[in-house]
């Protein structure tokens, strides 16, 4: 029973109109591929490292079949038809390739079946490191059982080192999540920097060294606590696939992972990004990597007030996308935010409706609620009183991952003993108003009710129109956060290939083929 | 734990001369502060944190809490006096901009002394990820109450977003004509906003552009001195809205004009 009046059929209208954004996307997609797809293939098959001049061998790999080769065949095409016409093994072809040394030959294509044959014995290994992570995981979760928010925190020093310290205190205080925040443009590379780094601007390079580096530190602290501490980075930008997939095998337990985003906000081409992010989602499906999903940015470019159903129709657009990777609805860490203006009148209950709101909607989502960071000024105290005001809604409403609002929020990155009072003030309203959320009714078509009704409303007609022009085109009209972008702008679009008939990619028919139909 | 009244206080009348800071009385010189130390929460660092206050000059020192951040950390909340206050007299600001006009004053403005738009390119430049500085200047909405420039008649926008390359930003100012650039930097990291700032004037007059704009930075750490000081032509800190930047490179183009037209 909706506490908010919502009607389910208009629920399911809505959830009906984003299942049709999505299957048309989802053609697009599926005829398509990306320099990205095809190098997570190389780096599930095993091969890691890099050359002299720094370059990752699965960048090596792909360019020779860029070079030599019609890319539209697919990186496992070719590897499968050298490894078979050499009568070799991968990695004599991967170290030829490196070295130069490999004369191209012209490719008559192998049957998906013989493409398998010849790749599985590669791959079969890191499919089942990642299992075995899963495994691993499932067993620390069992020592502690959470009954309240994940409280999420971020380190963000640009050296792995440092990040450590900062993330060992913060979860010893008791922060159940920590998000290593990239260094600033990592997301513009097209290419995994490789090894531990301590030179990072805002930020550290997700590397898989780096990912191993961190996860090694919580395990120590989950042990010592016995609590288990997720890490979490980013599967976004123009490497999307190939970080779910070293984080699904360093047991990352959350991936920010949202082409919306990318889009909007770091102006990468929409129709890598989509493909991009198939390949991750089912990655990180496979890997029982939970996603989060950036609707929350929306609201800092436009007003939280008038472009609240953005965010719910985009929830419902991602729901969509992720249920097409066979991602059960307890990974879909949907985004939104606490973003209201506070002097205005009763922003307070519209903020309640739509946190609330989202619970209800999406009620097996793990959601990812975010902190003030528009309206904060540097006036510490108040930005204080602030975060309190969000964290009540968090633990009332129910909300799965709390993002920790920080007092000195544009100001400077977080001193350690901001992250501290940040979960201290979680905590105290955690115990304080534990079963607040269960005790209150709303009245009926008062102010919380109607807001919550008009955002679905307004969210379902919204998804609507997307439907009437499509995705792409929606899009380049700006339809969330006012930003526009056009299908054939942005970064990395020279990356995208047509699928020839003879495409294979083992891999994610393997990971599908595991995954249970879920939508 | 009292409170502590410091019975040194004499004068309480004001004093221009001598501005102290204000907790309950005047000229009682009182600061509130909190700080970490990286030791343990125990009788020594009690003693390290009362050093500390005591090495910012602070008098009365009082800890009114120490709290465990980590076993090697420790976070306390201080109180303490000042006596050497500041000369208020002798202080003289950089202001860019003494009145401020109004929107409508400058788009008059705009009509009486130009006839084509001002162009204006704005961005979050170097790492800075923020975009919520341009916007609140640039974007139609603007910022509490005060209407962004994107709403200006007579002015141009184009606000490139966040972590734009100064490189980018410089050859996107010259493919525009653009009369202004806007730089913002919202959170900075160790100062790295001084270097992208420098880095920025520095490719200016590389290139031989940097009289071919007016360059202003605005931002929570920025002030009009911190501008002159790095080579720009004005600087805006918190509480500087639409109206104060486009005053302030409305009336300086007109100067530049009737400085040209000599």
């Amino acid at each position: 029973m909706s506490k908010l009046g919502l009607s389910q059929d208009k629920i399911n209208q809505a959830r009906q109109e984003a299942k049709i954004v999505a299957d048309h996307t989802q053609a697009f997609i599926d005829k398509h591929t990306t320099d990205s797809v095809e190098r997570t293939i190389v780096r599930l098959l095993g091969v890691d490292g890099i050359n002299e001049f720094d370059i990752p061998i699965p960048n090596l790999v792909v360019d020779f079949l860029k070079h030599h080769h019609d890319p539209s065949i697919g990186i496992a095409q070719m590897l499968a038809y050298y490894i078979k016409k050499h009568n070799t093994t991968l990695d004599d072809i991967v170290a030829k390739i490196t070295k130069e040394t490999l004369p191209p030959q012209t490719i008559e294509p192998l049957s998906k079946e013989e493409v398998k044959k010849q790749l599985f014995p590669y791959y079969e290994k890191q499919m089942k490191a990642i299992v075995a992570q899963r495994a691993t995981r499932d067993k620390f979760k069992q020592m502690h059982k959470l009954d309240r928010p994940m409280l999420y925190v971020i380190v963000a020093t640009g050296n792995i080192y440092e990040d450590v310290t900062q993330a060992k205190a913060a979860a010893k205080q008791g922060a159940d999540v920590i998000a290593v925040i990239r260094t600033t443009g990592q997301s513009l590379l097209d290419y995994v920097p490789y090894g531990p780094t301590t030179e990072g601007f805002g930020g550290t390079y997700a590397t898989q060294e780096n990912f191993r580096i961190m996860r090694k530190a919580l395990d120590e602290v989950s042990i010592q606590e016995q609590r288990y501490i997720h890490l979490v980075n980013y599967a976004s930008g123009l490497c999307m696939p190939e970080i779910a997939a070293m984080g699904a095998i360093e047991r990352l337990d959350m991936m920010l992972n949202d082409s919306l985003y990318g889009i909007l906000f770091r102006d990468i081409n929409m129709e890598r990004t989509f493909i991009d992010q198939y390949f991750s989602r089912v990655i990180s499906a496979y890997a029982s990597i939970t996603i989060n999903t950036g609707e929350d940015n929306y609201l800092t470019t436009s007003d939280a007030l008038q472009e609240a159903h953005t965010v719910l129709a985009s929830q419902f657009i991602n729901e969509q996308f992720a249920l097409r990777a066979k991602m059960p609805p307890h990974l879909m860490g949907l985004g939104h935010a606490f973003e209201i203006d506070p002097t205005i009148e009763d922003g307070f209950l519209y903020e309640y409706a739509q946190a609330l709101m989202a619970r209800e909607i999406f009620p097996e989502a793990p959601l990812k609620y975010m902190p003030p960071t528009k309206h904060m000024t540097g006036d510490i105290f108040k930005g204080y009183a602030q975060n309190t005001l969000f964290n009540i809604i968090t633990s009332t409403t129910n909300q799965s991952i709390h993002l920790l609002g920080m007092l000195t929020e544009a100001v400077h990155t977080p001193f350690m003993s901001d992250r501290y009072l940040a979960i201290e003030n979680a905590k105290m309203i955690n115990q304080t108003m534990k079963h607040f959320g269960d005790e209150i009714t709303f009245k009926k078509d008062g102010k919380i009710q109607s807001r919550a009704q008009n955002v679905l409303h307004d969210a379902h007609k919204l998804i609507k129109d997307i439907n009437k022009d499509g995705l792409f085109d929606s899009l380049s009209k700006g339809v969330f956060a006012g930003i526009k972008r056009t299908k054939d702008g942005g970064k990395g679009r020279l990356g995208v290939y047509q699928k020839d008939p003879s495409y294979a990619n083992p891999i994610i028919d393997d990971m599908l083929d595991s995954l249970k139909e879920v939508n | 734990m009292g409170y502590n009244l410091d019975n040194k206080i004499k004068d309480t009348n004001k004093n221009n001369k001598n501005i102290l800071p204000y907790g309950d009385t005047m000229n009682d010189g009182k600061v509130q502060l909190s700080f970490t130390l990286p030791v343990k929460n125990d009788e020594k660092g009690y003693q390290a944190a009362l050093k500390t206050a005591q090495n910012m000059t602070l008098e009365n020192v009082m800890i009114a809490d120490s709290i465990t951040l980590e076993e090697e950390f420790t976070m306390y909340i201080a109180y303490g006096t000042l006596t050497n206050g500041v000369n208020y007299d002798d202080i003289h600001v950089e202001e860019a901009v003494k009145h401020t006009l109004s929107k409508d004053e400058i788009e008059e403005k705009i009509k009486l002394h130009f006839d084509k738009p001002i162009v204006v390119v704005g961005a979050s430049t170097g790492t800075d990820a923020h975009t919520v500085g341009i916007d609140a200047i640039m974007n139609m909405k603007g910022f509490a109450g005060h209407y962004g420039l994107e709403r200006y008649k007579g002015i141009d926008t184009y606000n490139l977003g966040s972590q734009v390359e100064n490189e980018d930003l410089v050859q996107f100012a010259k493919d525009k004509n653009a009369d202004v650039l806007l730089i913002s930097q919202t959170v900075t990291q160790k100062d790295v906003h001084i270097k992208n700032l420098i880095h920025l004037i520095e490719l200016l007059e590389a290139e031989q552009m940097r009289k071919d704009f007016l360059v202003i930075i605005g931002g929570a750490r920025i002030t009009g001195s911190l501008a002159k000081e790095l080579g720009f032509d004005a600087g805006f800190g918190p509480k500087k809205f639409a109206e104060d930047v486009a005053t302030f490179f409305v009336e300086e183009l007109i100067n530049q004009k009737s400085i040209k037209n000599q």
